[in-house]
C-alpha cells in the first residue's frame, strides 16, 4: 500500500479540523490513495475490494475501465460506510480536488454515522465482506464456479425484494407449525366421569375443535399476513442446500447493507456537496484556486437537458431549508403570507438554519425529504417539469410544469426506489406447495419479460410452480412459470390490505 | 485493505459468459446482421441486451420522471427507449442497462468455428511471400542505457567476480564493469505468410431485392471473419452482374440495383480474368463465392458457366461457392445445373439460403469442408 504525501496529509488534517469545528461529527477515517485502475477495480466491487468474486464486478469493470479510457467518466470519490470509514483519493488529481474530495467524503461519513436510516447498517461491513467473499470461495471450490455464479445470479434477481423498514420494526412473531396446531387436544377440565358431560359440554367441546381445526387450516396458508421480505420468507421456507442458504443469506445481509445508500442518494450526495463547498470556500481555498474549484464543482452539478442530478437537487434544497430557517420562511405564520413582494423580503432573522439541517440530515430519507421540504417556489425556481413518453411521436416529452405532479412523481419515483411492491401471499398456493405472490399495484404495470425471468428465478430457489398476481391492460393478471413454460390468465385482481 | 488484481479473475469470467452468450445465440446474431452493423477495425461491437440480472422493474415507458430545465409541455426531449434520465436514486442496483461488447474479430472467428464445427484450413501453395517481423528477444554487449538488461548484466558481473575470486560471499558486493554490461536487442524473423483472396460475384438483376442483398452482405461478413482468421493475408474483390459483368468496390456491389437480363457467364469470364492477370495459382489461395437467385438468360449461358468454371475458374480455386437466395421471382434453375455437372465435385458447394435463418447453415455448408 502506498503512502500518502506529507503534504496530502497536512490538507486531511486541516480540513478535518474545520469540519469539526463546523459541528460534522464522523466516523475515523482512513484515506489511501489509489491509481485510476485501483479505483475503477474498488468501485467495480461496490468499494469493497475483498468482495465475493462474481462476473458482473468484471463487467462492472468493464465498463469503467472504457468509459474512462473514452475519457467519459472518471471516478473521483469512493467512501465506504464502516468504522473506520475507508475512502480512496486518486493519484494525479490536482490538489483542488483533492481538497474538494476530502471535504465532502468528511461529510458523507458523517451522514453515515448519524443519518438515522444507516443506523441499523453494520459498522464492520469491511470484516464482514471478507467473510462473505472466504465462505462463496469456499463454496466455489466444492460446488464449481459455474454452480455458485449461478444461484448468485438467482438471489440477486430478487435481492430488491426485502423489506426496507424491517430493521426498524418488528413485524411478525413466530410460524406457527400447522401440524403442532392439528395435534393439540382441546384442553378439559378435571371431572368425575359422571360430571364430565355438565363440565365440560359436548358442544363446547365440537366449538373449540372446530376452531383449532380452523386455526390449523390457517396456518396451511403461510404466511399468514403477505410477507415483504421476500428473500426472508425463502431463506426459511424454501428447499435450499446448506451452502445455498448460505448464499441467499449472504446476499440479503448486503442488499441490507446497500439499502440506506439508495434510500438517502438526494440528501447523502446533497449534504456532501454543501458541505465541501461551505469548507472549502470560507476555510481552505486561497484566491488563486477558486476558479479550479468552481470548475469542478459545475461538473458535479452539471446536469443534462431534463436530467434530474442527485446532487444538484440535494445540495440545492439544504441551501432554501436553511435559508427558510433563518429567516423564519416556515410554519403557519408564513403560509398565511399571500402577498408576493412580503413573501420576498421576510425575514425574521431567526438563525435557524444551520440547526434545522444538521436536524433534516439526521432524521429524513429521500421520500421524507421531498415530501417535506419540496417547496412550490423551489419547484419553479428550479424548472422542474415531469416528462413521460408520448406512444404516438416515439419521444420522451415534457408533460407538465403543476408543482401537485412534480413532487407525486418524484414520490412516486423514490418510493421504494421506484420499484414495485412485492410480497409472498401464498406459500402453499392450490394447496400444492405452490408459491403465490402479489404485486401491490399503484398504477405502473410491470415490465413483462424481466418479470418472467424473475419468475424463473424464484422458481430455481422454490423448486414448485411459481406464481404472480398483477394488473395488465386493467385487468387481473396471474403469471405463472411451472419449471418448463410461462403461462399468464386473466384473474380477479384483489387489492391486499398491506 | 486493498487486494489487487482480484479482477482480473472476474473480468475473465466475464468475457467467458459473454462468448457463451454470443455461441449460444450464434444463429440470432448471424440472421440479424446486428453485428455486421457494428465492425471497427479489429473489433466488432456485439450488443448483449440481457446480461444484466433481472429483476422486478416498471414498464419504464408508463412511469416517465421528472426533469428539470426550459421547455413548453409538449417539448421533445429526445427519442428512444431509455428513459432520459432517471430521479430514482439506485445506489444499490447495479448494472441495470443492456451491455456492448467489444469482441475481437479473431475471437470472433474461434466462436464461429466451435459453434458451427468448422475445420481449419491448410492453406495450398508455396508459402513463398514472407514478412519480416522485428522482436526484442537478442542480448548483445553494446547498445544505449535504455535498453540495458538489468538481471544480464549482475550475471555477467557476478560470473566474472567469482571466476576470478573477488567473489566474496561475506560482503556480497557486485560491481558491473563495463564488460559486464549487456543490454537487449532485437532480432529479425521471417514469417512465412499464406495469402487468400476472396473473390464475391452477385447477380444484381431486378428479382435480387434489399432483402436477398442484405442476406449476402450478411453472409459475406462472416465468411471474411472464418477466412481471415485463417489467413495472414486476405484481399477481397467484388463483381457485379447482369448481362454484363464489372468490378466494383465494396460499398457499390451491396448498394447496386439493375433491372434486365442476366448473363451469369460475363461474371464468371471477368472473374477467370481477373485471376489469370493478377494472382499466380501457386501463390494465391482463392475462394469463389456467387450469389444469385437462380435465373440466367438462356440454357446456352449455362453451358458456358459449366465450362468456365470447369476448365478456367475450379483448377485455380480452393473453393467454389454458389449461394442461391430465394427470391419470389427467381425460377431457382441455376442451382440444379449446378448440381447436375458439378455433384459431388470436392471443390464445388451449393447452399440454398431461404431467408436470413438460412444464413447460419449455408455458412457450415461453404466452410464445413475446411478447403
Amino acid at each position: 500500500m502506498k503512502a500518502l504525501s506529507p503534504q496530502i496529509q497536512e490538507i486531511i488534517a486541516q480540513i478535518r479540523e474545520v469540519a469539526e469545528e463546523f459541528g460534522l461529527d464522523f466516523f475515523e477515517t482512513i484515506f489511501e490513495p489509489v491509481d485510476y485502475k485501483q479505483m475503477n477495480e474498488i468501485a467495480s466491487y461496490g468499494g469493497f475490494p475483498t468482495r465475493y468474486p462474481h462476473w458482473r464486478f468484471g463487467m462492472e469493470y468493464e465498463q469503467l475501465s472504457k468509459s474512462y479510457e473514452y475519457g467519459l467518466s472518471k471516478i473521483y470519490e469512493m467512501v465506504i460506510n464502516n468504522d473506520p470509514a475507508y475512502a480512496y483519493l486518486l493519484e494525479g488529481n490536482n490538489l483542488v480536488d483533492q481538497k474538494t474530495v476530502i471535504a465532502h467524503v468528511y461529510a458523507h461519513v458523517d451522514f453515515f454515522k448519524n443519518n438515522y436510516y444507516f443506523s441499523k447498517t453494520n459498522r464492520r461491513m469491511v470484516d464482514e465482506m471478507a467473510n462473505h467473499g472466504a465462505r462463496i470461495r469456499r463454496y466455489v471450490d466444492r460446488q464449481g464456479i459455474e454452480a455458485v455464479e449461478n444461484f448468485i445470479d438467482t438471489c440477486l434477481s430478487i435481492d430488491n425484494l426485502i423489506d426496507y423498514y424491517s430493521p426498524f420494526i418488528e413485524r411478525r412473531g413466530e410460524a406457527v407449525d400447522p401440524e403442532e396446531l392439528r395435534q393439540r387436544e382441546v384442553p378439559k377440565f378435571q371431572a368425575k366421569d359422571y360430571m364430565d358431560e355438565f363440565i365440560n359440554p359436548q358442544s363446547f367441546i365440537d366449538q373449540q375443535k372446530e376452531r383449532m381445526a380452523q386455526e390449523a387450516e390457517e396456518a396451511r396458508h403461510f404466511p399468514q399476513r403477505p410477507e415483504r421480505d421476500v428473500m426472508l420468507f425463502l431463506l426459511e421456507h424454501a428447499p435450499l442446500e446448506g451452502w445455498e442458504a448460505d448464499i441467499l443469506s449472504i446476499m440479503r445481509e448486503e442488499a441490507y447493507y446497500f439499502a440506506p445508500q439508495g434510500q438517502t442518494k438526494i440528501m447523502n450526495e446533497g449534504w456532501a456537496s454543501y458541505w465541501h463547498s461551505k469548507i472549502l470556500t470560507t476555510r481552505i481555498l486561497d484566491d488563486s484556486e477558486i476558479i479550479d474549484f468552481a470548475d469542478i464543482n459545475s461538473r458535479v452539478m452539471s446536469s443534462a437537458p431534463g436530467q434530474l442530478n442527485p446532487y444538484k437537487l440535494g445540495v440545492a434544497l439544504f441551501r432554501d431549508i436553511e435559508e427558510r430557517w433563518n429567516k423564519g420562511k416556515f410554519g403557519k405564520e408564513w403560509e398565511e403570507v399571500d402577498d408576493l413582494e412580503r413573501r420576498d423580503s421576510w425575514d425574521k432573522e431567526l438563525g435557524l438554519g444551520r440547526e434545522q439541517i444538521f436536524r433534516v440530515r439526521k432524521l429524513y430519507n429521500d421520500v421524507t425529504f421531498i415530501d417535506e421540504f419540496l417547496t412550490e417556489e423551489f419547484a419553479s425556481q428550479s424548472n422542474m417539469f415531469t416528462y413521460g413518453y408520448n406512444r404516438k411521436s416515439g419521444h420522451w416529452e415534457i408533460e407538465s410544469r403543476e408543482f401537485e405532479e412534480i413532487k407525486s412523481r418524484l414520490l412516486d419515483s423514490l418510493t421504494n426506489f421506484g420499484q414495485p411492491f412485492i410480497y409472498v401471499r401464498d406459500g402453499n398456493f392450490r394447496n400444492r406447495r405452490e408459491l403465490l405472490l402479489h404485486h401491490k399495484f399503484e398504477g405502473t404495470e410491470l415490465r413483462a419479460d424481466y418479470a418472467h425471468e424473475v419468475l424463473e428465478s424464484i422458481y430455481r430457489i422454490w423448486k414448485r410452480p411459481v406464481s404472480l398476481e398483477t394488473m395488465r391492460e386493467e385487468k387481473g393478471l396471474l403469471m405463472s412459470y411451472d419449471g418448463v413454460e410461462h403461462k399468464e390468465q386473466n384473474i380477479p385482481y384483489e387489492r391486499l390490505g398491506v | 485493505m486493498t487486494e489487487l488484481n482480484k479482477i482480473k479473475q472476474d473480468h475473465r469470467r466475464f468475457k467467458q459468459i459473454v462468448r457463451g452468450k454470443i455461441k449460444r445465440n450464434l444463429r440470432k446474431y448471424m440472421s440479424q446482421g446486428e453485428i455486421t452493423g457494428r465492425q471497427g477495425k479489429d473489433i466488432v461491437k456485439v450488443p448483449l441486451p440481457r446480461i444484466d440480472i433481472p429483476r422486478f422493474r416498471f414498464s419504464q415507458k408508463q412511469q416517465g420522471g421528472v426533469g428539470q430545465g426550459e421547455g413548453q409541455p409538449g417539448d421533445s426531449l429526445g427519442q428512444g427507449e431509455e428513459s432520459p434520465g432517471q430521479a430514482g436514486p439506485a445506489g444499490n442496483q447495479e448494472g441495470e442497462h443492456g451491455v456492448e461488447v467489444d469482441v475481437s474479430l479473431e475471437e470472433l472467428a474461434e466462436i464461429m468455428g466451435e459453434e458451427l464445427e468448422l475445420p481449419h484450413i491448410e492453406p495450398k501453395g508455396v508459402k513463398r511471400l514472407e514478412t519480416v517481423k522485428d522482436k526484442y528477444s537478442g542480448i548483445r554487449t553494446t547498445g544505449p542505457e535504455s535498453l540495458r538488461h538489468f538481471k544480464r548484466t549482475y550475471k555477467a558481473a557476478l560470473q566474472r567476480m567469482i571466476a576470478s575470486g573477488e567473489y566474496d560471499p561475506d560482503n556480497p558486493i557486485i560491481v558491473p564493469t563495463k564488460e559486464d554490461m549487456r543490454y537487449r536487442s532485437w532480432k529479425q524473423t521471417s514469417l512465412p505468410e499464406s495469402n487468400a483472396l476472396i473473390l464475391y460475384m452477385m447477380d444484381v438483376s431486378g428479382s435480387m431485392g434489399d432483402e436477398q442483398k442484405e442476406i449476402v452482405r450478411i453472409e459475406s461478413f462472416w465468411i471474411d471473419t472464418w477466412l481471415r482468421s485463417q489467413y495472414e493475408g486476405i484481399e477481397s474483390r467484388y463483381i457485379i452482374h447482369d448481362a454484363t459483368a464489372k468490378e466494383v468496390d465494396r460499398d457499390t456491389f451491396f448498394r447496386t440495383r439493375e433491372s434486365g437480363g442476366t448473363m451469369i457467364s460475363s461474371a464468371y469470364k471477368l472473374a477467370l480474368q481477373i485471376l489469370e492477370e493478377e494472382y499466380a495459382v501457386d501463390e494465391w489461395n482463392v475462394y469463389l463465392f456467387h450469389f444469385s437467385d437462380g435465373d440466367n438468360w438462356s440454357v446456352d449461358d449455362t453451358g458456358d458457366c459449366m465450362k468456365l468454371m470447369r476448365d478456367g475458374l475450379l483448377p485455380k480455386a480452393n473453393l467454389f461457392c454458389y449461394g442461391q437466395v430465394e427470391s419470389p421471382y427467381g425460377s431457382g434453375q441455376f442451382i440444379k445445373d449446378i448440381n447436375e455437372h458439378f455433384s459431388g465435385h470436392e471443390r464445388v458447394i451449393v447452399s440454398e439460403i431461404k431467408n436470413r435463418d438460412g444464413i447460419y447453415d449455408s455458412i457450415k455448408e461453404f466452410l464445413g469442408r475446411g478447403l
